[in-house]
């Protein structure tokens, strides 16, 4: 038991300084993927059972290829931004920690297998 | 990680049901939660009945009643008994709410109670509010001025005045805080929603010439952003203020000046 006083237990470590950058961010890319997901499932539905030639000339348009990076961008940095809130919630100690590396390091490669994989159909 | 479950000793089992009174035609079943530090046993919870004819139309009027006239041993908090000082916020059929202006009528079938949740307990409905009540003068809960004049009083104007309406009423009974669940997992760090509505009323006071070390001083990922607008702390208000509208607007006002 350590002999702390009620305030200093309180007060903890101060404020961080930080987090109104991370809470802004979010509604950025919320409002962004509002408007890019109608456009992504749109564009995806239509590419949707065609044959592989099919989908190639349809990806190799520049609309449906931006909307698709667009949307693997915002989406995936948004999914890393609130995952990291859903950890910090309900993960404490050294594990939250290694799971916020592990997420940030899954959304980033997330991102860029999509945008490869759209890059590769587009190009 | 956070505990799901609760830890062995805090288990609770099946306690005392005391006797029915004799020539009762309206009676009311309680089961209330019980536990004593000095017995060193688990909780448990006890069952007592209530002549209905015989006792007042609030909760408290029942736990007053139990506490005369069936156990004395029942330990709970209460004061004022007409919601102004906020000493028996407890856990009533579910929700959080002061027991003196929460009225039996509203409770279908047996009435349970228990202690704010996710609190240590010192006795029965006792909860221990330390932190909670540290983290309230964190916020500097105080008008906090830098200018020497005027030397008497300051003014407002009824405008911005009423932007305290909804902040002042709060009676700190921690029933907000002890229903919301960010607050149940990280509640060492984050604020709460009321020490973050009684921070907001000193940041909107016109008076008040510390704004921005106020929020300075909130701007945290814990302290102010664990609220993830859940609305339990609105819902169970027995105020009925809203203190995740307080704290959104903080969150509005850190946005304002950094963007």
């Amino acid at each position: 038991m350590a002999f702390l006083t009620d305030r200093k237990r309180a007060a903890g470590l101060g404020s961080a300084k930080t987090g109104t950058e991370h809470h802004w961010h979010m509604m950025v890319s919320s409002v962004a993927l509002c408007g890019l997901i109608p456009f992504f499932v749109f564009t995806f539905g239509r590419a949707l059972g065609g044959s592989y030639e099919e989908v190639v000339a349809y990806y190799s348009q520049p609309f449906p290829a931006i909307i698709a990076i667009l949307t693997f961008l915002t989406g995936f940095m948004h999914f890393k931004s609130g995952v990291q809130v859903l950890i910090e919630d309900y993960v404490h100690g050294f594990w939250r920690k290694a799971l916020i590396i592990a997420m940030t390091c899954l959304s980033y490669t997330a991102m860029a297998v999509g945008i490869f994989a759209v890059a590769r159909l587009a190009l | 990680m956070v505990q799901l479950t609760l830890p062995k000793n805090s288990r609770i089992s099946v306690g005392k049901t005391w006797p029915k009174p004799e020539g009762a035609t309206n009676i009311r079943t309680f089961k209330i939660y019980r536990w004593n530090p000095d017995d060193g046993k688990n909780p448990r919870i006890d069952t007592y009945f209530v002549d209905m004819d015989d006792c007042g139309p609030m909760i408290l009027d029942a736990l007053i009643k139990i506490k005369n006239e069936i156990d004395p041993t029942l330990t709970f908090r209460r004061s004022c008994r007409e919601g102004i000082c906020g000493s028996c916020a407890m856990n009533i059929d579910g929700i959080n709410t002061l027991a003196c202006i929460y009225g039996m009528d509203e409770i279908k079938g047996d009435v349970k109670i228990y202690p704010l949740p996710h609190m240590p307990v010192v006795k029965d409905l006792i909860p221990d509010l330390t932190h909670f009540y540290a983290q309230h003068a964190s916020i500097m809960p105080w008008l906090e001025t830098k200018t020497n004049r005027p030397a008497k009083e300051w003014k407002q104007s009824i405008e911005d005045r009423k932007k305290l309406d909804g902040l002042y009423e709060c009676v700190m009974c921690a029933s907000c805080s002890t229903s919301c669940p960010s607050y149940w997992w990280n509640g060492d760090r984050y604020l709460g929603p009321a020490a973050l509505l009684h921070a907001y009323r000193w940041i909107i006071d016109s008076r008040d010439e510390a704004t921005g070390e106020r929020l300075d001083q909130l701007e945290d990922p814990f302290k102010l952003y664990r609220c993830h607008t859940i609305m339990n702390c609105a819902k169970t208000c027995p105020k009925g203020l809203n203190p995740a509208k307080a704290i959104a607007h903080i969150k509005k006002m850190m946005v304002e000046r950094a963007v």
